[in-house]
């Protein structure tokens, strides 16, 4: 991780690919809901953008035209001007706008529309000082019973191995995988203090909380090789709470969950 | 307080330490609280350099200053993550709650609301001087906690539990320091008010105010009524980690893999939403009494009325009003679904319309001026444009949507230090030179003061715009070193650009210390009481004021920004003949 970067790496602004996926500015999107989220990003800095510039000329104009000099004299103008009015309510128009047609839409599909269980690849995410448990289902599609009084170095999620559901049960650390094109449920909790799950190619974030689970859902239409970065303060080691982020072909899944249910067997031989 | 008996007994044989300690006087107060805090501005400004050191080049000794730390903080001069950490949470809190505020409310407030109603002092003398002694013992409890074995606390300035509760004794240390200094605060806007409201000289109405004076009454509301939240709120912190309560602990906690032994059933975002509903208001806190002081400074350098001088009030008003309503926007993604969210977006929308017309009328006023380049005005003007960043960034944050990205990463950092940095502190520093000539009755130094501004103008853009690009990046706050992820890396560049403007930014306001400190004694003599020829009330009497300010009580005839009107060009607010 020791990349060497000049001042201004060549890819700082150039098009974003699976392999060369951030610079400066927003990063590769990948998943299917983050272009509305790109959009309205985008779309708010034009504004931006504009009002500041239109403004700046303004102002720069007022600092030429009306500085003070011989023979200058200040008028005291005490009529109201319209144009501002005008372009007042415009910004609100455009705000009011942009809440209801886009920021609320985008917000409500990310937050409310959540896939079908059964169509999707459900998993548990469960944050810990300073790592990232991903638990998986396995084939039978339910999730083992957990027990934090199991918990211990190598049990981290503290799985109960004697139920029936979790016997092909996975989890891994700081690795998560996911096929490509497929949605995802990940519920997502903490074990000890707050963190935030964040995946910036997916436009993912969501709080990690103790004493609650969030859920999220997202679905990634690229493969390739990212992070999943802590977005909240969580103590001394925050910086490297780095987690792998991979999504895979179907066929690369299917060997991730071959290989780990065949370390599974060994495991429990 | 029509004490003028009093007066003539004269209070001037008062001792050193009943003169210039314990004082009662507004103005010895108000200067106490700037000195202060601009001592604390400079600690909380020297332990971000630090960092931004460390920012820059990760995992090297930190010059000079790296060797004489302990090692616990720097071992062989390299910050360690537990001193990041330290700087991250006490830069934020010293310099909120030790630096601006008691700077722009303690400060500036007590020293010029009072004149420039026509007060005497302040309606409650003593609690004014009691406010001072709360906020320095919190600011001593703050500083000491630097000496703690464990370190000051390390959680954000914001302490989000339950890290802040299973955190080292520094935390305690905070929590007793914030009880201090929000304590301070209560007395403090308490006073303002009723001197706002009850002291207010014979034709000074409401609509004659100046709009700094309008500023912090707006401004003490906020503190009045937002900071209790937080003070409840930091004894039931102070109760989960001392006496083993749980109101932000919930049940089956694991923390480095052992199972916490506290009752639970606690909710930790219960704390944000106390803590925000503070928090956001602050925002206000910090920026209204900067609009006030550049509200005075463009009016008498334009030397025409400010436009829309009540439409100002009433969105500063409307500003303080809505504040309490968009405290949540900071927790999009706590996991709040649609309905809440729909609210606290519609509400910072909202809120957003005030600002933008306090800044149009300020721009405004610019029309049809005559400007006077002074260096209290260069600064005022730059406020504008800076404050313009601030608030338009603040936008793709209000909104949840685009906050799922940008939420928590240097696109925060950029947006806030924008409005609070070469915003706010940029109004202060407007305020001191433009009062220094009535406080000090001496001038600063032009050169000097507009090398200090055009060096700072520069290097803080240079420090907080690429937090911009770094923030759309994902690049993530509070992480210690760069080096780890690799879309944190890529912009790395950025970093070392901002840090090192950082450090320009550090070394040009020995300009201003050794500016003031020089001018404070050595300074030229102003000729005038009313050295910049404007109409408030702190021109109409001595230089530096007496004590009680006006030997006779002034008589107000007309509004405060009376510029341009008549052949003089000013027509102060005390004379009945414009």
């Amino acid at each position: 991780m020791t990349e060497t970067t000049s001042w201004m790496p060549a890819d700082a602004f150039a098009p974003r690919t699976a392999e060369s996926p951030y610079g400066w500015g927003l990063p590769l999107n990948i998943s299917t809901h983050g272009a509305g989220i790109d959009q309205l990003i985008n779309i708010l800095h034009w504004f931006c953008l504009a009002l500041f510039v239109g403004w700046g000329l303004y102002f720069l104009y007022c600092l030429v035209r009306f500085r003070a000099r011989p023979g200058h004299q200040p008028n005291p103008m005490l009529n109201h001007f319209k144009l501002p009015t005008f372009l007042e309510v415009g910004v609100a128009i455009f705000e009011v706008a942009i809440l209801v047609f886009l920021a609320a839409p985008v917000w409500g599909s990310y937050k409310n529309d959540f896939p079908d269980e059964k169509d999707a690849l459900v998993v548990r995410i469960t944050a810990e000082q300073f790592a990232w448990n991903v638990h998986y289902p396995g084939r039978d599609g339910k999730f083992g019973k957990t027990d934090i009084n199991l918990i211990d170095g190598t049990n981290t999620i503290g799985l109960d191995r004697n139920d029936a559901d979790a016997k092909d049960d996975i989890f891994t650390i700081n690795n998560l995988h996911i096929p490509v094109n497929k949605k995802v449920i990940a519920y997502i909790h903490s074990k000890d203090v707050i963190h935030s799950f964040f995946l910036p190619v997916m436009r993912v974030k969501q709080d990690a909380v103790p004493g609650m689970t969030n859920k999220v859902w997202f679905e990634a239409n690229q493969t390739g090789s990212f992070e999943i970065a802590c977005a909240q303060l969580c103590g001394n080691s925050h910086f490297r709470m780095r987690g792998q982020f991979l999504v895979d072909t179907p066929e690369a899944y299917q060997a991730f969950l071959v290989e780990e249910e065949k370390a599974l067997s060994e495991a429990s031989q | 307080m029509s004490s003028h008996d009093s007066h003539a007994q004269g209070h001037h044989e008062m001792g050193f330490i009943r003169k210039w300690v314990f004082s009662t006087d507004h103005k010895v107060i108000g200067i106490q609280y700037a000195v202060t805090a601009m001592l604390f501005l400079l600690f909380g400004f020297f332990l971000i350099l630090m960092l931004r050191w460390q920012l820059a080049h990760p995992n090297t000794a930190i010059p000079i200053i790296g060797g004489f730390l302990p090692e616990s903080w720097a071992n062989g001069g390299v910050m360690t993550p537990d001193f990041y950490n330290v700087i991250g949470a006490m830069h934020g809190t010293i310099m909120v709650f030790l630096g601006v505020v008691p700077l722009s409310v303690g400060g500036f407030g007590n020293y010029l609301l009072p004149i420039q109603v026509g007060a005497q002092d302040m309606a409650f003398p003593k609690l004014n001087m009691a406010s001072y002694w709360v906020f320095f013992i919190g600011g001593v409890i703050m500083f000491a906690s630097f000496f703690l074995p464990g370190g000051p606390a390390a959680n954000g300035w914001t302490s989000y539990p339950p890290l802040s509760v299973v955190a080292q004794n520094g935390q305690t240390m905070w929590l007793l320091g914030m009880v201090f200094l929000i304590t301070s605060s209560l007395l403090g806007s308490v006073n303002f008010i009723v001197t706002g409201v009850q002291l207010r000289t014979k034709g000074m109405s409401f609509f004659r105010m100046p709009l700094f004076v309008w500023a912090q009454l707006v401004t003490s509301f906020l503190l009045l009524l937002a900071f209790p939240p937080l003070e409840a709120a930091g004894v039931l912190q102070l109760m989960d980690r001392v006496f083993g309560s749980s109101f932000f602990l919930p049940s089956g906690l694991i923390v480095s893999g052992e199972k916490l032994t506290v009752s639970g059933g606690g909710n930790p975002i219960l704390w944000q939403h106390l803590f925000w509903f503070l928090a956001h208001p602050e925002v206000y806190v910090l920026i209204l009494p900067a609009f006030g002081i550049v509200a005075e400074v463009i009016a008498t350098n334009t030397r025409k009325p400010i436009y829309g001088y009540q439409t100002l009030i009433y969105s500063m008003v409307f500003l303080g009003f809505m504040s309490f309503f968009v405290w949540a926007h900071h927790m999009f993604m706590t996991g709040m679904g649609t309905n809440l969210s729909n609210f606290f977006q519609a509400t910072t929308m909202i809120i957003s319309v005030p600002s933008v017309i306090i800044l149009t009328t300020l721009l405004l006023t610019l029309w049809g001026a005559s400007i006077r380049y002074t260096v209290p005005m260069l600064f005022a003007l730059a406020f504008l444009p800076m404050f313009a960043i601030g608030g338009l960034t603040g936008l793709p944050l209000g909104l949840a949507a685009a906050d799922i990205h940008l939420h928590d990463t240097y696109y925060v950092i950029g947006h806030f230090h924008y409005v609070v940095a070469p915003g706010t502190l940029f109004g202060l520093f407007a305020g001191v030179y433009h009062w220094f000539p009535k406080v000090t009755g001496r001038k600063t130094n032009v050169a000097l003061g507009k090398l200090h501004f055009w060096i700072s103008f520069l290097a803080i853009n240079g420090v907080f715009f690429p937090m911009f690009f770094q923030g759309m990046a994902g690049v993530s706050r509070r992480l210690y070193d760069p080096m780890v992820y690799a879309h944190v890396a890529h912009s790395q560049g950025l970093t070392v650009l901002s840090s090192y403007c950082s450090f320009i930014l550090g070394a040009a306001q020995f300009l201003f210390l050794a500016n003031i400190i020089y001018s404070a004694f050595k300074g030229k003599k102003v000729e005038s009481d009313n050295p910049w020829e404007s109409t408030t009330l702190e021109w109409a009497t001595a230089t530096p004021p007496p004590h009680e300010n006006f030997p006779t009580p002034l008589e107000v005839f007309r509004g405060p920004y009376e510029y341009g009107l008549t052949p003089k060009g000013y027509s102060p607010q005390h004379l009945q003949e414009a």
